[in-house]
């Protein structure tokens, strides 16, 4: 399945009203610990329910192991355990989403998020630069922060976030 | 009717290849004086072909250079000239310089202009050399600072698929070229075949062109046109240039025929330029040719597959217990006919080892000549089969190996002399398999591994405390020792910084392994062991905790139940394993993987022994499940390299186990510090 086909479907998945207009940029939003947060939605690949990985000894918490997505194998980063989030127990609500990390050579990653809330256009003009927090919060993969239906809503730079460097 | 011609690109670039080899190959095999004909045909078919391939793909640089070469060729081979070894030694230079303006077309980088001249001049200097030889291209010399070419195609030319406009295009690339068009020739348009051709041209080609350079162009229309060339006066030139009638600005009368070909210029030009991506992109893509026997077979084994396909489908659709061993049955055959095909497909992957081996004998004629040494090469299992990927990743250790051999350990012929030995050393080179691996052995009749110098070396790099007693075999082994380089012997030849460390790292890496026997005086013979394939090997499941991995077959020894009292335990941490006489490092792998949970006690377990490098470990496991072959999937793909695991691979319920890398849990065992997490988790 080609990527294309794969975000539309992601697309009916939400039901968007129409298709990307003019100049906006397309992000899907999830929630994590109460709070929001969006990837590009040309980055995902695959949303799917939680299941069972293989741990690989000896690499952070966070990396909760290999699973076997049409056979390639995807590491799953929790990112509730990744942020230093408590850790919450897996269950069926419990979603991955596949991410395509731009690196040296593109990698596939996934992410282990509370749940997936909706696939959202937002104009470019209405991302805002992320605050300085000084030492107290890590904001090198927060691209900008948005706001979608009152809700602050933090878009992480794929990149920058799930470098290997990052994941450890 | 412009074929994108960029799909055979490919081709032409493998067949020409091959070709360069075979030309080196026979080159190495002439003797001097008296040539073995069939060789001298086999070098200049080889040549002639690449000629014409890059003729054809309008390579310009590529067919020039070879034209002067086919011509000294052609000369040896009408006994015009003695095979000198100054010629040969020529054509071996050229044959470097055309493969490597043959890598940089097909990687569209420019070629290195200054070693193809250097070479062609020598070239053309030899061709000239002979005053009594006819001067090889008699005409080319008047090239004159133009050509006046009168074209005129016989009415069929179209239809034995010759387009002019490609012939125009082609000498547009060799000068400036003004196009008349004559179209006096064309009939009325009731009467006017499309399929036929009434037009005809003079061109006039500015430049410093060789007449046999545009005579090539015309090569493929020879006979089917009326073709005039002659030199272009200057006073001509003008003349010309007075009343050119550019193919675009055709008075509107011609204009409707004329727009066809100005379109097809058109598809041309852009067709050459989508070519020139295409080649860029093709370039990466590695391809193999496969002997259509195998292929055949594949489709046999195919075709059985789907006939137990649809039987085992049959037997599903009204199937009662009665039928259940007919239905057992048909999963064997699915079982046989999954391996085979399995095998076949594998097969495809594999390449005679010959390819490898043939760099061989050019390296050893170029090497020994500048070393002063007289060296015999003998090669011994060329057909040997090995993986492709195994192949490509072998090369470089394999070369560094024999350049060592040629290096340090054959002796000079007046040392060799003294010694009692034949003037000329000897080098063999021998591939065969045993088992699921393939033995590459490199060895030589030279001078042996000098035992006090290796371990004198050693001391002072701190490798080994001085005064320390070694035996000949742990001497040996030092030469493969990170930080153990012959820097004070720095060669052209050998010492270049990369070390037998180096080339047992990447034969590790390929799952192999290397080692050396040597005698001093009689000479030295390393031994690799390669596996056949990287992409499938036989693996044992084990069970530890509710984890499983998989231990690759290869490296396990035995497999053992823990008897009470036979592991002692070291300084109270460590803990050995008495195996037979010998004492085992015993390895919990729950320990070193931090896993929760798992047995601690010893005789709830069992105990895998494996060896890697002759260094044995126990693996202390739970359980040991099935034995199966996996298809190894790398866990750099998506993410890093994790000491102790070797890959993954996904078992038969779609869950991911891990393969375990022996060297690696050897090298944890070693070194705890390994066993921890590469960082934790930054404060976010």
């Amino acid at each position: 399945m080609t990527e294309m086909t794969l975000n539309n479907e992601i697309l009916d998945m939400f039901d968007v009203m129409g298709s990307v207009e003019e100049g906006m940029q397309q992000f899907l939003t999830f929630e994590l610990h109460s709070e929001h947060y969006g990837v590009e939605i040309l980055r995902v690949q695959e949303i799917k329910g939680w299941d069972h990985v293989t741990p690989i000894p000896n690499t952070p918490p966070h990396v909760c192991g290999v699973l076997n997505l049409r056979g390639a194998i995807v590491p799953i980063v929790d990112l509730r355990l990744f942020f230093d989030m408590p850790f919450q127990p897996y269950t069926k609500t419990t979603v991955v989403v596949v991410l395509r990390v731009e690196d040296v050579t593109p990698r596939t990653v996934g992410i282990v998020v509370d749940a997936v809330s909706d696939a959202h256009n937002v104009h470019p003009d209405d991302i805002r630069e992320t605050p300085d927090f000084g030492a107290v919060v890590s904001t090198a993969f927060i691209s900008g922060i948005t706001r979608i239906d009152d809700n602050m809503v933090m878009l992480l730079d794929v990149d920058t976030l799930l470098s290997s460097e990052q994941i450890g | 009717m412009s074929i994108d011609v960029s799909q055979f690109h490919q081709v032409f670039f493998e067949e020409s290849f091959e070709g360069l080899d075979a030309m080196e190959m026979g080159l190495l095999g002439m003797q001097e004086g008296s040539p073995d004909m069939e060789i001298v045909n086999t070098i200049f078919r080889a040549a002639h072909s690449i000629k014409g391939g890059a003729g054809t793909f309008g390579f310009a640089q590529v067919s020039e250079f070879t034209h002067g070469l086919e011509t000294l060729l052609d000369q040896m081979r009408n006994g015009q000239r003695d095979v000198s070894s100054e010629a040969v030694n020529l054509l071996l230079q050229a044959v470097d310089v055309l493969r490597e303006m043959l890598t940089a077309v097909q990687q569209s980088e420019d070629v290195d202009c200054w070693r193809v001249n250097e070479v062609s001049t020598q070239i053309e200097a030899l061709l000239g050399s002979d005053s009594d030889l006819p001067a090889a291209e008699a005409p080319s010399e008047a090239t004159a600072s133009g050509w006046l070419i009168d074209f005129k195609p016989h009415p069929h030319l179209l239809q034995t698929g010759n387009d002019p406009i490609r012939l125009f295009n082609e000498l547009r690339e060799l000068g400036q070229l003004t196009v008349t068009l004559n179209s006096a020739g064309l009939p009325a348009f009731s009467d006017l075949d499309p399929e036929e051709s009434y037009l005809s041209w003079q061109l006039a080609l500015e430049g410093d062109v060789s007449l046999a350079q545009i005579n090539e162009i015309f090569e493929w229309v020879e006979g089917d046109c009326d073709l005039t060339i002659s030199p272009l006066a200057s006073a001509d030139t003008a003349e010309v240039i007075d009343e050119p009638v550019a193919v675009e600005d055709m008075p509107s009368p011609q204009a409707e025929i004329i727009s066809e070909p100005a379109q097809a210029a058109n598809t041309v030009k852009s067709t050459a330029a989508e070519s020139k991506k295409a080649v860029k992109n093709d370039a990466a893509l590695a391809s193999i040719r496969v002997s259509t026997d195998k292929v055949d077979s594949l489709i046999n084994l195919v075709g059985e597959l789907v006939i137990t396909q649809s039987m085992l489908s049959q037997l599903g659709e009204n199937f009662d217990p009665s039928r259940l061993a007919q239905l057992i049955d048909g999963l064997e055959q699915l079982e046989r006919n999954t391996r085979e095909l399995q095998e076949g497909i594998m097969r495809i992957r594999m390449l005679p080892i010959s390819f490898a081996f043939n760099r061989f004998p050019r390296l050893v004629h170029d090497l020994s000549g500048k070393m002063g040494k007289q060296v015999e090469l003998q090669l011994s299992g060329e057909q040997t089969e090995l993986d492709k990927t195994v192949m490509e990743k072998i090369g470089d250790p394999l070369v560094h190996l024999v350049r060592n051999s040629l290096d340090h350990g054959l002796e000079t012929p007046e040392k060799r002399l003294a010694a009692g030995k034949p003037e000329s050393g000897l080098l063999q080179l021998n591939a065969y398999h045993q088992g699921g691996n393939i033995v590459i052995e490199i060895s030589d009749d030279g001078a042996g591994l000098n035992e006090d110098k290796i371990l004198q070396k050693a001391i002072e790099k701190g490798l080994v405390p001085a005064g320390e007693q070694l035996s000949a075999d742990k001497i040996h082994e030092l030469i493969f020792m990170p930080g153990f380089s012959t820097a004070d012997v720095v060669s052209d030849v050998s010492g270049r910084g990369v070390g037998m460390d180096v080339v047992r790292k990447n034969i590790n890496s390929l799952g192999g392994s290397v080692e050396v026997v040597s005698e001093r005086g009689v000479g030295s013979t390393f031994t690799i062991r390669l596996p056949l394939t990287l992409a499938i090997m036989d693996g044992q499941t084990i069970q530890v905790g509710d984890q499983k991995y998989i231990i690759p077959l290869i490296s396990i020894i035995e497999s053992v139940e823990i008897k009470p009292g036979t592991v002692k335990n070291v300084t109270g941490k460590g803990e050995v394993y008495t195996l037979r006489d010998e004492y085992v490092p015993l390895i919990r792998l729950r320990e070193v993987f931090n896993l929760d949970v798992g047995s601690d006690t010893l005789d709830e377990g069992l105990l895998v022994v494996v060896e890697f490098e002759d260094r044995k470990v126990g693996l202390f496991v739970d359980e040991l499940l099935a034995q199966q072959q996996v298809v190894i999937k790398s866990l750099e793909t998506n993410y890093r390299k994790v000491t102790g695991i070797a890959g993954a691979t996904i078992l038969g319920d779609g869950t991911v186990a891990l393969i375990l890398d022996i060297a690696g849990l050897q090298a944890m065992y070693r070194d705890p510090a390994l066993a921890k997490p590469l960082r934790t988790i930054q404060a976010a």
